[in-house]
């Protein structure tokens, strides 16, 4: 026999070892040197805390009680690690890109930071799991009672409750020293995740070995074994199949909701790969611990006296059969169960406690907010090692006041359908963008409140809680409320009931609410982040402006992240930016990613309040800041800016496009006219040369002398004319000149302008309407009937009509008055309407013209000068040319 | 040019893989799910002839499949890559 004494050495031994594990863990990580802490297997190993005591002692009992039924809690885990394409990997990638510290931290950021929420969740998951950490308590103290009344030592109640103190006491120090040691910015444990890992070999080996032991050692093999099944009290099997199905269903969704489970998951979890691995690896882990499962239930039964206590089969059939050193292994297994869930369990909760209830409360109970003065960074770990004491100390209350139930796994279906309350409001807000944070309020109240009524309270015993006469008569005699028969659904067995009933009733509450209520602008961006994780998995802008300073938020990371890793934030930032030193811009961004930071330390609705007091400053609320931001605004915003800038982009392409063509064009033209006026010049100073060495040589008849000396006298007029425009031309762009100012009417000025250019046979017809020609005008007169002039001549000399005809109309044109030029002919093409009005443009080698195409340009220049301006008018039927006032 | 012609056939091949691929992903926990109630229609049609035994066996048989298919899918299934806000402890 194993003496009391030894196995209490040995236990400590093992305690000891743990403790080693961990502080080599967390100094290998500190050094940076722990990259095989963070392998595949350790995560897989890790997740393995599911298997708690009630699995290593629990699933014997309840298979000796229900058969096959408790393989449902092993499939249920099963169908969700198989299926992590769906849930798990989008949990993981949110977790890891919003910083998530705890299932509640999920829920309140993925609601608009909402700090209620985090607070309901909080509720819930303590309530939940008191009874399961209750009931790891109680496993490891009835494993400890069967050793000491096997040596002898007779346990009562008070050497169990003595024994279960000690055991809390002890994991409360352990989870305290290892647990608490830093804040950490992600909220990982190295030392705990590495000794956890340790555990979960060592309760899968004692389990493993008890079995071997089992089926060769006792039963004989693998054939007698299964003939013991058939032969045994549980070869009946018939589940029925609404639990069959139910627990599945339960356990796979608690296997999510679990804050313990959340915590290793995805909290602990660094890199998506090892969810990868683990979708596969994990299952097998579950598949090895239960494959020993019923062998050994079976073989209890059949070798144990009627009446002992099926959950410790896996201590007593080793005992029974004088194995001491199983049996130790045994108690090791179902310890390393009960500590690491344990461990892990109060780490998640008091997570959740200190940033939900107890940080919040703190913070508004200083009115100086996050600026006050003392350290928050002490402030939030004392809050979780008070938290940690306190979850165990519920569990240790809620033991001693169960009296510790018989059947292990009734507990812990009752816990898991408390915590799978979560499942509507996480599955929706992961994929529902118009989930809201009253729907999902409303939700977790309701599956909470049905819950309580229909399973929590009811387990304490008739009349414990709940008077027998409420049970069976419903509240005030209401029938249709009692509790384990709502809406007089009754006979169903009592889980199932309350799985239905709280599911269904909460997904309804969280649907209507959702679509009744409207979220915040914050819920919005954190719906669209939360959703489309995978589309999007950059940061949203929350804070539109930073009202802060640099140095207020320093201090104020400093105190919450300490100092080194809060100046290398602000360090790394600044000189993103391209500053020296220690302050960065306030850029939106930073705001967002510091914020970001410290929810890895605080959880999300804290570090939104804490940053929010500093950025938005007294005057302004949380929520004025954010509806600037509203989500729908700023991509309206963004993309009407995008649409604005790539317009300007056309337009200034086109621009571009259009000077370039005019400067192409024009650089060909004006070779051209080099060419041309070369001609234009030489052709008269040839004919005049020439015919002056005619005359010079003399002898020529008088008629032949007047001629040539009329021809040289010509072309020496054609030359000045040219000449003397170009002066013209020159003057007007260097706005030499002076304007003479006189008061006139438009009349007489196109008067004018007629008499002056149409003359002899070339008279082209000219319709005008007299009358609305009676303009004053106080303008340098000769100047604009030099303009007339030249479009009158224009028309003439280009208008290729058979009968010409050139009409001058007057309008109004955008508010001020304007004369067209229009005739008949063959009009302008499109092309050359840019070029007319430049210098030296020719459209034609007519040379009839007589110009070298300056007129035009003239005209323009001397529009300019006036404060008018011409244009070529498309579309007239012929050429067209608007002259608008000055 | 040739090169070019070449690569994005090869690229097309492996992501309409990898497409099926996470199609299997997600087909197999409701495979699983389907498998694992199954025992309960044969309670239906009466089939006595099965004992406990059998269904353990069967259990871990699909259990066994089931983790082998999952690990094959999850050894050829590419992440995509992680969001750069997350990278710097990796």
């Amino acid at each position: 026999m194993v003496s009391f004494n030894l196995l209490v050495a040995v236990a400590l031994a093992y305690v000891a070892f743990l403790f080693i594990i961990a502080f080599v863990a967390e100094r290998q990580a500190e050094r940076g040197k722990g990259k095989w802490l963070r392998s595949s297997v350790v995560y897989t190993l890790s997740l393995s805390i599911y298997c708690t005591a009630w699995t290593f002692y629990g699933a014997v009992g309840y298979a000796a009680r229900s058969g096959l039924e408790f393989i449902t809690i092993y499939l249920g885990p099963t169908i969700v690690m198989i299926g992590w394409w769906w849930v798990l990997r989008k949990l993981v990638r949110i977790g890891r890109s919003q910083r998530i510290t705890s299932i509640a931290d999920l829920i309140s950021s993925r609601f608009g930071k909402s700090t209620e929420l985090g607070v309901i969740v909080t509720l819930i998951a303590v309530v939940a799991a008191t009874p399961y950490i209750a009931l790891q308590l109680q496993s490891v103290t009835l494993s400890t009672a069967v050793f000491a009344n096997s040596s002898g030592q007779n346990w009562g109640a008070p050497e169990l409750a003595s024994a279960a103190l000690w055991v809390a006491v002890g994991l409360t120090l352990f989870t305290v020293i290892f647990g608490t040691r830093n804040l950490d910015a992600n909220e990982r444990h190295n030392g705990i995740v590495m000794a956890i890992a340790v555990e979960a070999v060592v309760k899968l080996f004692a389990l493993v070995a008890v079995g071997v032991f089992v089926v060769w050692g006792v039963a004989g093999g693998i054939g007698p074994t299964l003939d013991l099944i058939d032969a045994s009290k549980i070869a009946e099997w018939s589940p029925p199949g609404g639990r069959w199905f139910g627990l599945i269903f339960l356990s796979g969704a608690a296997f999510l909701c679990l804050p313990r489970m959340f915590q290793v998951l995805v909290v602990e979890n660094d890199d998506e790969s090892r969810l990868s691995t683990a979708s596969w690896a994990f299952p097998l882990y579950l598949m090895v611990m239960s494959l020993f499962v019923v062998p050994i239930a079976v073989v209890g039964l059949d070798l144990l006296p009627e009446g002992s206590n099926p959950d410790l089969f896996v201590l007593t059939v080793p005992l029974a059969e004088g194995r001491s050193g199983l049996a130790i292994l045994s108690f090791l297994g179902g310890f390393s169960s009960a500590t690491s869930m344990v461990i892990v369990a109060t780490i998640a909760l008091s997570t959740m406690v200190s940033n939900h209830i107890v940080v919040p409360i703190w913070l508004s109970s200083r009115a100086g907010g996050a600026m006050m003065s003392g350290d928050v960074r002490y402030a939030v770990l004392m809050a979780r090692r008070l938290s940690i004491g306190g979850v165990l100390l519920l569990g240790y209350i809620y033991y001693r006041l169960s009296g510790g139930g018989e059947a292990l796994a009734a507990i812990g279906l009752i816990s898991f359908t408390g915590v799978v309350q979560i499942l509507p409001s996480m599955i929706g807000g992961l994929y529902w963008r118009g989930a809201t944070r009253w729907g999902a309020a409303a939700g977790l109240i309701t599956g909470f409140a049905i819950w309580a009524w229909t399973l929590f309270l009811p387990s304490f015993g008739a009349d414990e809680v709940i008077p027998q006469i409420v049970l069976d008569q419903g509240p005030f005699g209401w029938g249709w409320l009692r509790p384990q028969a709502l809406f007089g659904f009754a006979g169903l067995d009592p889980v199932i009931h309350a799985v239905l009933w709280s599911m269904l009733l909460n997904s309804a509450a969280f649907v209507i609410g959702s679509v009744l209520t409207f979220p915040l602008p914050l819920e919005r961006l954190q719906g669209a982040q939360f959703v489309d994780v995978f589309e999007h998995s950059t940061g949203t802008r929350s804070w539109t402006h930073g009202g802060a300073e640099a140095e207020d938020l320093l201090v104020m990371a400093q105190r919450i992240l300490g100092s080194t890793e809060a100046q290398d934030i602000f360090q790394r930032e600044a000189r993103g930016q391209g500053k020296e030193g220690y302050l960065p811009d306030v850029t939106p961004k930073f705001v967002e990613d510091l914020e970001r930071e410290l929810a890895g330390s605080v959880g999300a609705a804290t570090a939104h309040a804490m940053v929010g007091q500093l950025v938005q400053g007294a005057s302004v609320s949380v929520e004025d800041l954010i509806a600037v931001a509203d989500e729908t605004a700023q991509i309206m915003e963004y993309s009407s800016r995008l649409e604005a800038k790539s317009a300007e982009q056309e337009r200034t392409a086109r621009q571009l496009q259009e000077a370039n063509e005019k400067l192409t064009a024009l650089s060909i033209q004006k070779d051209a006219f080099l060419g041309q006026i070369s001609h234009e010049l030489r052709t008269p100073m040839t004919s005049i040369r020439s015919f002056s060495d005619i005359l010079r040589e003399g002898g020529a008849p008088d008629a032949m002398q007047a001629r040539h000396a009329g021809i040289i006298h010509d072309e020496a007029v054609r030359l000045t004319r040219l000449l003397d425009d170009l002066l013209d031309l020159n003057v007007l762009e260097n706005g030499q000149g002076t304007l003479s100012r006189q008061e006139g009417h438009l009349r007489d000025v196109i008067d004018r302008a007629i008499a002056a250019s149409v003359v002899g046979d070339s008279a082209i017809k000219i319709q005008r309407k007299r009358a609305e020609e009676a303009i004053a005008l106080d303008t340098d007169l000769d100047r604009l009937t030099q303009v007339f002039i030249n479009l009158i001549a224009n028309a003439q000399k280009y208008c290729t009509a058979a009968e010409p005809v050139l009409r001058i109309v007057v309008r109004k044109a955008g508010g001020r008055m304007a004369v067209d030029f229009i005739d008949n002919g063959d009009g302008i093409a499109k092309e050359h309407q840019e070029m007319i009005f430049e210098k030296f443009s020719r459209l034609s080698d007519h040379r009839k013209a007589g110009g070298a195409g300056l007129g035009l340009a003239i005209c323009r220049e001397i529009m300019i000068r006036l404060g008018g301006s011409i244009s070529y008018l498309p579309g007239q039927g012929g050429a067209a040319f608007r002259v608008i006032l000055p | 040019m040739a090169t070019r012609g070449k690569k994005p056939v090869f690229l097309e091949q492996a992501s309409y893989r990898q497409r099926r691929l996470q199609d299997m992903a997600r087909l197999l926990p409701v495979l699983a799910a389907v498998l694992f109630v199954l025992p309960l229609i044969w309670k239906l049609t009466g089939n006595d002839g099965r004992g406990t035994s059998d269904v353990v066996i069967y259990l871990f048989v699909i259990w066994s499949g089931l983790i082998a298919v999952a690990a094959i899918i999850s050894r050829r299934l590419k992440l995509e890559p992680e969001s750069d806000s997350s990278k710097e402890e990796g």
